[in-house]
């Protein structure tokens, strides 16, 4: 009787209910995992309009820090190469910076082709610094080709010379530093008539 | 009649298999970017930290201006001070 009743249609029927059952659930759970995405990307779209919105005047204080830059870097050539001229210019970069005078200074094409003079083999960057200050040091005065200006062993004395310290001529005695405290030689008290007024003087009568 | 029955066997042995998987493909996709959609999330929260610090260009900016402003002063005082090159030959 039931098997009967049981005709192909109903097998049919049933057979779609499964297959309908079965895309319910797993478009579900698809449904729960697009929604997680959806979350998530809500989450990145957030931080990256805060990288956006960070980032943006950045471009524009960046190129204000370059022109500013640039300016100090024009100045500083500019002077550099009207104190010094542009080749020993060229030999104090090179000097300092070992391999920078093929790229030559910015503002003065010109400095590429020049022979960068053996500045810094002949003095050492301090002096050859404070030299550049206006000590009038002979620096690179010389042809490069030439021997070098300056004892290189003993060298360091002409760097010594520079500064006003007595130590590099070796005296006998040097001044001893002061004792201070309670217990010192010299008291130094502090005297009543400092920030007074004047005194004044008694008038003197008048010459016959 | 038959037909029917063949019909229903088909159905239940070839078309549901092959709804099913490729449902449980679709699936696994969606679980799969679930954690690449978490991780370019906390990339883009720890990217906009990192920037944090770029409201401190403004500073530097104005320190760079301050700082070639002085260096400005200070060359002008050199060029007043310090002799100018001689030239070659001169």
């Amino acid at each position: 009787m039931i098997v009967e009743a049981i005709g192909p249609g109903t097998g049919m029927i049933v057979v779609m209910t499964l297959i309908v059952l079965a895309l319910v659930a797993y478009l579900l759970l698809v449904i729960v995992q697009l929604k997680r995405i959806t979350d998530g990307l809500d989450r990145a779209i957030a931080g990256v309009g805060e990288i956006i919105q960070k980032s943006a005047p950045v471009n524009e204080v960046v190129d204000d820090i370059n022109r500013n830059l640039d300016a100090g870097v024009d100045l500083l050539e500019g002077l550099l190469v009207k104190k010094a001229g542009l080749v020993d210019s060229v030999g104090l970069v090179e000097g300092l910076y070992p391999g920078a005078a093929a790229a030559g200074l910015r503002n003065f094409p010109e400095s590429t082709r020049i022979e960068a003079p053996r500045i810094a083999e002949v003095y050492t960057k301090g002096t050859l610094t404070l030299a550049r200050l206006g000590r009038e040091a002979p620096i690179a005065m010389a042809n490069p080709a030439g021997p070098v200006l300056r004892n290189v062993e003993y060298g360091s004395l002409a760097a010594r010379e520079l500064y006003s310290s007595v130590r590099h001529t070796n005296p006998e005695k040097l001044p001893r530093s002061p004792v201070i405290g309670t217990d010192s030689p010299v008291q130094y008290e502090q005297r009543d008539d400092i920030g007074q007024p004047r005194k004044r003087l008694p008038a003197r009568p008048a010459s016959p | 009649m038959t037909l029917w029955w063949i019909a229903d066997a088909l159905l239940l042995v070839v078309v549901l298999p092959v709804v099913v998987y490729l449902l449980h493909g679709v699936l696994s996709a969606a679980r799969a970017i679930v954690p690449s959609v978490n991780r370019i999330g906390a990339a883009a929260a720890a990217g906009s930290k990192d920037l944090d610090a770029t409201a401190l260009l403004l500073t530097t900016k104005d320190q760079v201006a301050q700082t070639v402003a002085v260096v400005a002063n200070y060359g002008g005082s050199l060029d007043v001070i310090v002799d100018d090159a001689e030239e070659a030959g001169a």
